[in-house]
């Protein structure tokens, strides 16, 4: 707690004009160039008349397609600052040898390798998670949208909220230089006394309230909306693993709210629950906020092995091997999940009982990922594989991750922790599952689901240049680590003193610089795609021959999806429609029922941000006004009954009349 | 509907996904997410509940015949909240209204008495910051209180617009859901009162 209170001022709480670091050239350069991009950006919208097209089609709709395209835009952007995080931790541990210090001074490189920890979990995997489970889940079960389309807004705003909380405090006051998951004692007020950890919080919390309202729609979505004839075990496997996901979401991002919440307390308050002293117990957070943090590894990986799944049956022209067993090990992982949090500290010294316990259970879940790996060879057994952009990224991630999962089951054995724990060797695991198992199944995805969004094709050849520069980057980057690692070094270091270890370091710093390259590629590829739309354009809805719902429709899907709902009678409908004769209907169309658009979100969630910023900065009088108009604005939208309409009769045939027209052109 | 149009692979028929029909499982979803954070809560208390830093102890500070009258608050406003609810059911304007005015002034009890206590604690010196164990005590019955004054607000909303509305759908649905909302409080109490009340006492 904060011992004087009455030093603050009653306006700007602890808000100072020092808090503005124009003392540090660094963050100087990087916001005039934030500054620069921001109204080159601001500048162009206003130039092309975008902002009304941009509030009326996007911000405030509340079309799930629209909503996850959101989701990835925010990843993406997101990428690129924990990226340059990553870049400047890679240049200074390459150059911070013996007498030479680096350019990062230790209170900024802290504050470095806890933002990029934080925002490509939170604020890039995230997001780019949820939002393919946004755009796809629905279309995958033949639903018009989700279940609660105001609550798929209001949620997206909340996790552009808490990315908006961090990235102010670039420019405004400091960061967290804790790490990312801000132990205690560190993170308490007496040796954290900035806002850093204030920062880290509230952003969190905003964020997390929208990934936990989100996990509770598309569960809501996934029961109640399929298609008829969807059985659950007629489900495609991605919304299967999606569902799964949800309920790790709904079942865990409340505890993290909750040790959160507390750690803010103790901050504020002065309560004593991680304290060292007065009856508080530090080990009680690491316990509790792995109890979130597991899980949501698995709430990362689980979508991502059901993009693999989709998109391995499609481009091996098969039905997926062993349907089955794959939902049930994905059952079994999600279960598996919660009871493995302790092989994150197994160095707590919670005696050989407990620790073996937890290390046979994570050995454990290696069976299950095990059997869907096989699963996915057997598919490409004697499959016609097509080498397209999304199955390359599976079999990079099928090589890559099988590394990963082994020196996880490394990791999993306690005497080898002991030694390894906080070393290199475990930044090198978890990167490696993380980017290999995570973000090359995202790329898999985004280029796979690309054109159903845009009805457009993205370029190949920047595709497979930014692949196989990602992939040979990570290898450069994150292999050393693991020697060093089994060398001893450990990790979150600015400065090491052995000359011979400085080697390793500017391997990884070039493998950095690949994927720096890979990542400008598929900016480029963009780009190029966009430019070239016209050659790369889909017609046909179904570039891919694809096997599952979403293909069935146009591309980019109209507005409710389906003309009609879609009966499901096999797994992999789509193939089963195309195959027995499916003909398109073209007349008999009906109004179709749709919820309308709102800008509740937008106000709900900004005024998040100004109530966070009244905690961390102590600015009372902000916060209460903030909560007060939150209230107020939440209760005035309930009052509001009439929250959809119909789309007329005319508009969905007009659609449906263009779309036979242009497959009819094809032709 | 054209004859042509019957297909074994669409519906011509709009399937209907009634408006409202996933509200009751995504409402119950997100009851199941709060309880884990009580779960939380109540492990935490679990784990300090005991540390008292040299400080008061369970039997130092609870008045049982104070938190038993609390207790039955929350237990009649239950009963009055299903009252309410029945009344709904025979579409009965008036009686639900005077029904769930009488709830919230049994929650009003509630929520004042916790105050009073509170207040008396904290007068006397267990303050939260004085021990693990006051802090989760504080934590763990306060996030509680906290839940019944939202309950509140969200009461005080809905009796508005079922004043302004009649009991539609909507208003029905709404108030099906803060009846969930009310009873799981009442069962978290129930868990709180035993845990840390009546469990403090016999340490």
């Amino acid at each position: 707690m904060l011992s004087d209170h009455s030093a603050l001022s009653p306006i700007f709480g602890r808000l100072t004009l020092d808090a503005i670091p124009y003392h540090e050239p660094i963050l100087l350069v990087t916001f005039a160039v934030v500054a620069l991009g921001g109204s080159c950006v601001l500048g162009a919208i206003t130039y092309f008349r975008l902002w009304g097209v941009l509030w009326r089609d996007w911000f405030t709709s509340v079309d799930h397609k629209r909503i996850g395209v959101m989701y990835v835009v925010l990843g993406l952007v997101m990428l690129l600052r924990g990226f340059a995080d990553a870049l400047m931790m890679r240049a200074q541990q390459a150059m911070s040898f013996g007498a030479e210090e680096g350019f990062l001074p230790t209170h900024h490189y802290d504050q470095i390798f806890t933002a990029h920890g934080v925002i490509m979990i939170f604020f890039v995997a995230m997001p780019l998670v949820t939002g393919l489970m946004n755009f796809v889940v629905p279309l995958q079960i033949g639903a018009r949208d989700v279940s609660f389309p105001f609550l798929n807004n209001f949620s997206f705003w909340m996790t552009t909220a808490g990315a908006v909380v961090i990235m102010i405090s670039l420019f405004v006051g400091e960061f967290a230089h804790t790490g990312w998951l801000a132990y205690p004692p560190l993170s308490e007020i007496g040796y954290s006394p900035d806002v850093g950890v204030d920062y880290y919080i509230w952003g969190l919390q905003v964020a997390g309230i929208g990934t936990l309202l989100s996990g509770v729609n598309l569960i809501a979505t996934i029961v109640k909306m399929r298609a008829p004839g969807m059985t659950m075990m007629r489900m495609p496997v991605f919304t299967w693993t999606a569902l799964c996901t949800n309920i790790l979401i709904v079942a865990a991002f409340p505890v993290l709210t909750a040790v959160l919440a507390l750690l803010a307390l103790d901050r504020t308050v002065g309560t004593n629950f991680f304290t060292n002293d007065f009856g508080g117990n530090p080990m009680m957070y690491v316990n509790l906020i792995w109890i979130w943090g597991h899980p949501e590894v698995y709430i990362l990986i689980l979508p991502v092995f059901g993009i693999f799944s989709e998109v391995t049956a499609t481009f091996c022209g098969k039905r997926l091997f062993g349907y089955t067993s794959m939902v049930y090990a994905t059952l079994v992982i999600t279960i598996l999940a919660y009871i493995v949090w302790l092989h994150h500290f197994f160095t707590m010294g919670s005696g050989a009982s407990v620790n073996s316990f937890f290390g046979i259970t994570t050995m454990v879940i290696s069976i299950p990922t095990g059997a869907k790996i096989f699963n996915w060879l057997f598919t490409m057994y004697r499959g016609r594989i097509r080498f397209e952009l999304p199955m390359m990224w599976v079999l990079a991630f099928m090589l890559t991750f099988v590394v990963g999962g082994m020196t996880g089951v490394l990791l999993a054995v306690p005497p080898a922790d002991f030694v390894l724990h906080n070393s290199l060797f475990l930044i090198a695991h978890f990167h490696n599952v993380i980017i290999g198992g995570v973000l090359f199944g995202l790329f898999a995805g985004i280029n796979y689901w690309f054109p159903k969004a845009f009805g457009f094709r993205l370029d190949p050849f920047w595709g497979k240049i930014s692949f196989w520069f990602w992939v040979v980057g990570f290898y450069c980057a994150f292999m050393p680590l693991y020697a060093l690692g089994l060398m001893g070094v450990t990790r979150r270091l600015r400065h090491f003193d052995d000359p011979s270890l400085q080697i390793w370091f500017i391997i990884a710093a070039c493998g950095a610089v690949l994927i720096a390259i890979g990542i400008a590629a598929s900016l480029v590829q963009f780009y190029v795609s966009f430019r070239n739309r016209e050659k790369l354009r889909d017609v046909t809805g179904d570039p891919w021959d694809a096997r599952t719902l979403e293909w069935s429709t146009a591309s980019p899907p109209p507005s409710y999806n389906f003309a009609f709902t879609p009966v499901v009678r096999d797994i992999d409908a789509w193939t089963d429609m195309k195959l027995h004769g499916f003909e398109r209907p073209l007349q008999g169309f009906r109004a179709i029922h749709m919820p309308s658009n709102t800008g509740t979100g937008v106000i709900l969630s900004g005024l998040c941000v100004a109530f966070a910023m009244g905690m961390i900065w102590y600015i009372w009088w902000l916060a209460i006004l903030s909560l007060a108009a939150l209230l107020w604005v939440g209760i005035t939208h309930t009052f509001n009954y009439h929250r959809d309409f119909n789309l007329p009769l005319s508009e969905v045939a007009a659609t449906e009349d263009a779309r036979t027209r242009l497959l009819e052109g094809r032709i | 509907m054209q004859e042509g149009n019957v297909s074994p692979f669409y519906r011509v028929d709009e399937d209907h996904h009634a408006e409202g029909g996933s509200t009751m499982l995504g409402f119950w979803l997100y009851l199941m997410s709060d309880c884990l954070i009580f779960a939380v809560l109540f492990a935490t208390y679990g784990v300090l509940g005991r540390h008292y830093a040299a400080g008061p102890a369970p039997k130092d500070i609870f008045e049982l015949p104070l938190v038993a009258t609390n207790t039955a608050m929350l237990l009649f406003s239950s009963i009055t909240y299903g009252f309410a609810m029945l009344a709904m059911e025979r579409g009965k304007v008036g009686q639900t209204q005077t029904w769930l005015a009488i709830t919230a002034l049994f929650g009003l009890a509630f929520i004042s008495i916790e105050l009073h206590e509170f207040a008396t604690l904290i007068a006397e010196g267990a303050t939260p910051q004085r021990s693990g164990f006051l802090s989760s005590f504080f934590t763990l019955v306060g996030t509680h209180g906290l839940h019944v004054s939202c309950g509140l607000i969200w009461l005080a909303t809905l009796m508005a617009q079922v004043w302004r509305h009649g009991l539609i759908p909507a208003n029905r649905r709404r108030l099906q859901c803060l009846s969930l909302f009310w009873h799981f409080l009442d069962v978290i109490w129930i868990g709180v009162f035993t845990f840390v009340y009546l469990m403090g006492m016999l340490r």
